[in-house]
């Protein structure tokens, strides 16, 4: 059997697609974390994304306004969760949790109306390079920008947190609120950012499902992933290189299942899709084994709340 | 003017108002988001909250949907007293539900007063087993039980559709996603003739007893109180941390997993893919609501019924569509989060002098 050495590179592009929402959603919630700030509410926020995307781009029939919309949706559904641990000092994991439950319900309400309405095709890019190279061409090139802002987006955080000011500032507030404070910055300001940030990358990760990915509205389409994506910020370490390697892993297993399916493997397809969040499991119980590791890792103030009498 | 001053020590009269704050604000809310969909505000209040509950038969209902909430909601309560994260009740639901299930379907053409009690242990021991999972995890391996245990609800409901699709499935059920029907002896009875309530609601009454013994009365409940407050104190006290972390979890499988026995049981009396609307979600919402306090969960689990009875209300007699009531359960946890500010913080009228 000859295998087409382009077949592969394709395989390796769909992997890669399917990483787009995983790293988009991980990065912001890594920038969130990095503040001390946890927010469980990545699903909801996602999937809040989702039908903001597809609705504004049925409504409007612009993708650039369904794309700025869903992050600002993404924005909007965390100024809940930032004016409530940060200003009324709630309890992250409580309120996390109640933005995801609160978010599905939302987006199932407003989404009743999508429900089996045709997606649009969304342009990609460089469509005409990719008979170019063989194997590399399918893999660099006829994907639209939000996949290639997604794997630029790890090497900019990197950059932001490791070399700029402001970066400084966010781990500042992470690693030591009430040192930072001390300095003259306002903890609750960078928390806010850093919440509303991370809102509307999960905002966009949720578009990208629901206009690129599998351009269609379904119910529930995040299917997990915003739960995958915060499993994903520890597994990193708080490193976001590591994210894209994470991803890609999770992007591949999600792969495989529909490959194994078509070459006839007799496993029962529950258990090939159950596979992802079995692996996450493992993942997770490797990388916190090493207790000290972790918690050299881990910013300090994680999920702690900062009150400062004034 | 108004000045925010910190409370020198939470109010315990607050404590308890908060929840009915919240339960107000949810309603106004409400109103408010029936308003923008276009529906009148009270006439849609009224089919959401009151028409579900005006007769017996709803009545029914309304206890039917809040003792799995109950149940999960009681169990919820030790982990989250203990400063245990186990949001994967429904995880545990769904495995108590299979095992339960499984030792029903060997007794499928068998009769007899032993089997009921039996059906019912497995569902409490796959809860247990289940919950034992992110509990090992966290205890020896250092691992977020958030994550473990919000994987695993995952993982049970694509066990639970594996099993009713494909070897547990009714050899003469024309290949719908279902399990035969349970022999008369493992269902739970029903209490009333023509009413879907049945002795399950037993089963969360007594956990409500033994909780509040245990909470109470206990050294255990002491334990569990201290490291809620301080794992530090906890820990400088000598209180063994990993064997308590189990123990909570393993007490919350059971009740999840008795949950999911009441479920399959019940009215239902088979396994099939759908058997919980996310009433191990729900259940978190009902917990806090209820200040993990047994006495209030009860009232918390009525509350919270009405949502899910007055969604389907709702749904046929407005076309209001039905995750309205995920919305309200979301809003409730919402402001209920925020009232809590009245607790650490109260405000200070200072009169302006002229």
């Amino acid at each position: 059997m000859i295998i087409d050495i382009n077949f592969i590179g394709l395989i390796i592009a769909s992997i890669m697609a399917s990483a787009v929402p995983l790293i988009l959603a991980s990065c912001g919630e890594l920038i969130t974390e990095r503040s001390g700030v946890l927010n469980l509410g990545v699903e909801g926020m996602m999937i809040i994304g989702a039908i903001s995307g597809f609705a504004l781009m049925t409504v409007t029939g612009s993708l650039i306004i369904a794309i700025f919309g869903a992050m600002l949706a993404g924005v909007l559904i965390s100024t809940i969760f930032a004016f409530l641990t940060q200003t009324l000092i709630t309890n992250h994991v409580a309120t996390g949790l109640a933005l995801t439950i609160f978010g599905i319900g939302i987006s199932a309400m407003i989404g009743k109306n999508f429900v089996g309405i045709p997606g649009k095709e969304f342009p990609v890019l460089f469509e005409g390079f990719k008979d170019t190279i063989p194997l590399l061409g399918p893999i660099l090139f006829g994907h639209s920008i939000v996949f290639y802002f997604a794997f630029a987006l790890p090497f900019i955080t990197s950059y932001f947190l490791k070399k700029t000011k402001t970066g400084l500032i966010v781990r500042a507030v992470g690693d030591s609120p009430e040192s930072a404070s001390n300095q003259g910055i306002n903890v609750r300001l960078v928390r806010y950012a850093c919440i509303l940030y991370g809102g509307a990358m999960s905002g966009l990760a949720g578009a990208y499902l629901s206009m690129i990915y599998t351009p269609q509205w379904i119910e529930n389409m995040t299917g997990g992933r915003g739960w995958i994506a915060l499993a994903l910020v520890v597994f990193s370490t708080w490193n976001p290189i590591k994210i894209l390697i994470g991803a890609m892993i999770f992007g591949g297993l999600t792969i495989i299942q529909f490959h194994m399916q078509a070459i006839g493997v007799r496993i029962p397809v529950q258990f090939l899709t159950a596979l992802p969040y079995i692996v996450t499991i493992i993942v997770l119980v490797v990388i916190s084994r090493d207790s000290r590791k972790i918690r050299l890792s881990t910013p300090s103030s994680l999920g702690k709340s900062f009150y400062k009498d004034n | 003017m108004i000045k925010i001053v910190k409370r020198d020590q939470p109010s315990r009269a607050i404590f308890f108002f908060t929840p009915v704050l919240a339960i107000f604000l949810t309603l106004v809310a409400g109103g408010l988001i029936f308003f923008i969909l276009g529906f009148k505000p009270f006439e849609a209040l009224k089919f959401f909250f009151i028409v579900p509950i005006a007769d017996k038969y709803g009545f029914s209902e309304l206890l039917l949907k809040a003792t799995p909430l109950c149940l999960i909601a009681i169990g919820l309560s030790f982990c989250f007293k203990s400063n245990n994260w186990n949001i994967g009740a429904e995880g545990q639901l769904t495995f108590g539900a299979i095992v339960s299930g499984g030792v029903a379907l060997l007794f499928y053409e068998q009769e007899g007063f032993y089997i009921l009690p039996i059906v019912i242990l497995a569902g409490a021991i796959g809860g247990m087993l289940y919950a034992s999972i992110p509990a090992i995890l966290k205890t020896y391996f250092n691992t977020n039980e958030i994550l473990v245990s919000l994987m695993l609800v995952y993982v049970s409901k694509l066990i639970l559709d594996y099993l009713v699709v494909g070897p547990w499935s009714n050899p003469e059920g024309f290949n719908f996603p279902e399990t035969r029907q349970f022999s008369d002896s493992a269902k739970l009875p029903l209490l009333f003739e023509g009413l879907r309530i049945h002795a399950g609601i037993f089963l969360a009454l007594t956990a409500v007893v033994i909780s509040w013994f245990v909470f109470y009365k206990t050294y255990l409940g002491f334990q569990m109180k201290v490291s809620g407050f301080s794992l530090k104190t906890a820990k400088y006290a000598g209180y063994k941390g990993k064997k308590m972390i189990i123990l909570v979890f393993l007490i919350s499988g059971a009740c999840a997993g008795l949950a999911g026995v009441g479920e399959i049981t019940g009215p239902i009396g088979q396994l099939h893919r759908e058997i919980s609307p996310d009433y191990g979600f729900t259940a978190i919402i009902v917990a806090f609501l209820g200040r993990l306090h047994p006495v209030g969960i009860i009232f918390a689990s009525l509350v919270v019924a009405i949502t899910y009875l007055g969604a389907e209300t709702a749904q046929i007699f407005m076309q209001i569509p039905k995750y309205t009531g995920q919305v309200f359960q979301g809003m409730i946890l919402f402001f209920l989060l925020a009232s809590d500010y009245l607790l650490f913080f109260k405000f200070k009228f200072i009169g302006s002098k002229k």
